[in-house]
């Protein structure tokens, strides 16, 4: 298929999405992410039934600490696409992209520039 | 096991505002259990603490360490090398835990990271419930197992109350009316009839009331 996608994103695999722990995502903003995004799979098509389910309640959990550390919550999101749909892949890629582009450089960085 | 909530995420920064050098202290007895103050928590706790710092374009010096347990003196011996070496040390163990730090190590201040709530045990993954009021004096098996101290909103002895309906309790639709539960229980176990015993008042001197508690095996003593 050979689609595009931003090159400033970098992909962390896991055999499920409901291996993504809390910490992986945080120390991703620790280390000067901008904005992070978990790729599961469809819901209901999860191969070990709830991984991806486990996944959102971790995003959502995280938006909430992001919120607390006044980082903004959008930073971080959930997206559900079959493996087998590379165009959403790079479609999802493209525009989260841009929403972080919009939101600017993580405040985290920000600091430590200045 | 003793269960525990994190404290808000402000509460510790202010804590530890003007400090510059932090350790975050886990215990791997009952907080690790109930996800709140383990190897884990500690990670993100500190994470979460480097990152506000960061943001703040502070210097991010926030360690992490978790050791056996905070209650025993022998495990909190491991961090004399260390331990005044930091400006605060967060423990994030119950509350016997930042008093003996603070006991031990008594010129770094030692703030409590977590709020300890009960002791409980885990009805899932995620989800606790409390069992045991440390009343001193158990009762239980006089009410199918299942302890009224703890578990009634009144803690009352003779029960249920005109607050129960619908098997639950007048403070919320979410409590269960343990004296409901007591009820059916001795009943489907043909024990009804020991409910008919009158219990006194109860003596609470071994409870709290009688002032801090403490207890000495003189066999084990050394």
């Amino acid at each position: 298929m050979r689609l595009q996608y931003p090159t400033n994103i970098k992909i962390i695999q896991l055999p499920c999405s409901g291996r993504v722990d809390i910490l992986h995502m945080l120390k991703s903003f620790e280390d000067g992410a901008d904005g992070v995004y978990v790729a599961g799979c469809m819901e209901g098509d999860c191969h070990f039934l709830t991984g991806n389910f486990k996944a959102r309640r971790k995003v959502n959990y995280l938006k909430g600490v992001l919120a607390a550390l006044g980082i903004e919550p959008e930073r971080v999101e959930m997206f559900n696409m079959s493996s087998a749909e590379g165009p959403r892949f790079a479609q999802v890629a493209r525009e989260f992209t841009a929403k972080i582009k919009e939101l600017g450089p993580s405040p985290v960085k920000k600091a430590k520039a200045a | 096991m003793i269960v525990g909530d994190s404290k808000p995420l402000e509460e510790i920064l202010e804590m530890i505002q003007d400090k510059e050098k932090v350790l975050v202290l886990g215990c791997r007895g009952c907080v690790t259990v109930c996800n709140v103050g383990g190897e884990k928590e500690v990670g993100i706790l500190a994470t979460m603490l480097r990152i506000a710092r960061k943001k703040a374009g502070l210097a991010p010096t926030v360690d992490e360490r978790t050791i056996e347990r905070q209650c025993d003196p022998e495990y909190i011996e491991e961090l004399a090398e260390v331990a005044e070496g930091y400006d605060a040390i967060i423990s994030i163990a119950c509350g016997v835990g930042p008093q003996f730090m603070s006991e031990r190590y008594p010129k770094v201040p030692v703030y409590p990271g977590i709020n300890t709530t009960f002791i409980g045990g885990a009805l899932e993954h995620g989800v606790w419930s409390e069992r045991c009021q440390s009343c001193g004096n158990c009762l239980v098996h006089n009410f199918g197992g299942l302890c009224p101290i703890a578990r009634c909103s009144k803690s009352i002895m003779n029960g249920p109350c005109g607050g129960s309906a619908n098997k639950k309790c007048e403070i919320s639709p979410d409590v269960d009316c343990i004296w409901h539960l007591i009820v059916e229980k001795m009943a489907g176990m043909g024990r009804l009839k020991e409910l008919e015993r009158v219990w006194p008042v109860k003596n609470w001197i071994t409870s709290r009331d009688g002032g801090p508690r403490k207890r000495v095996r003189e066999d084990l003593k050394q």
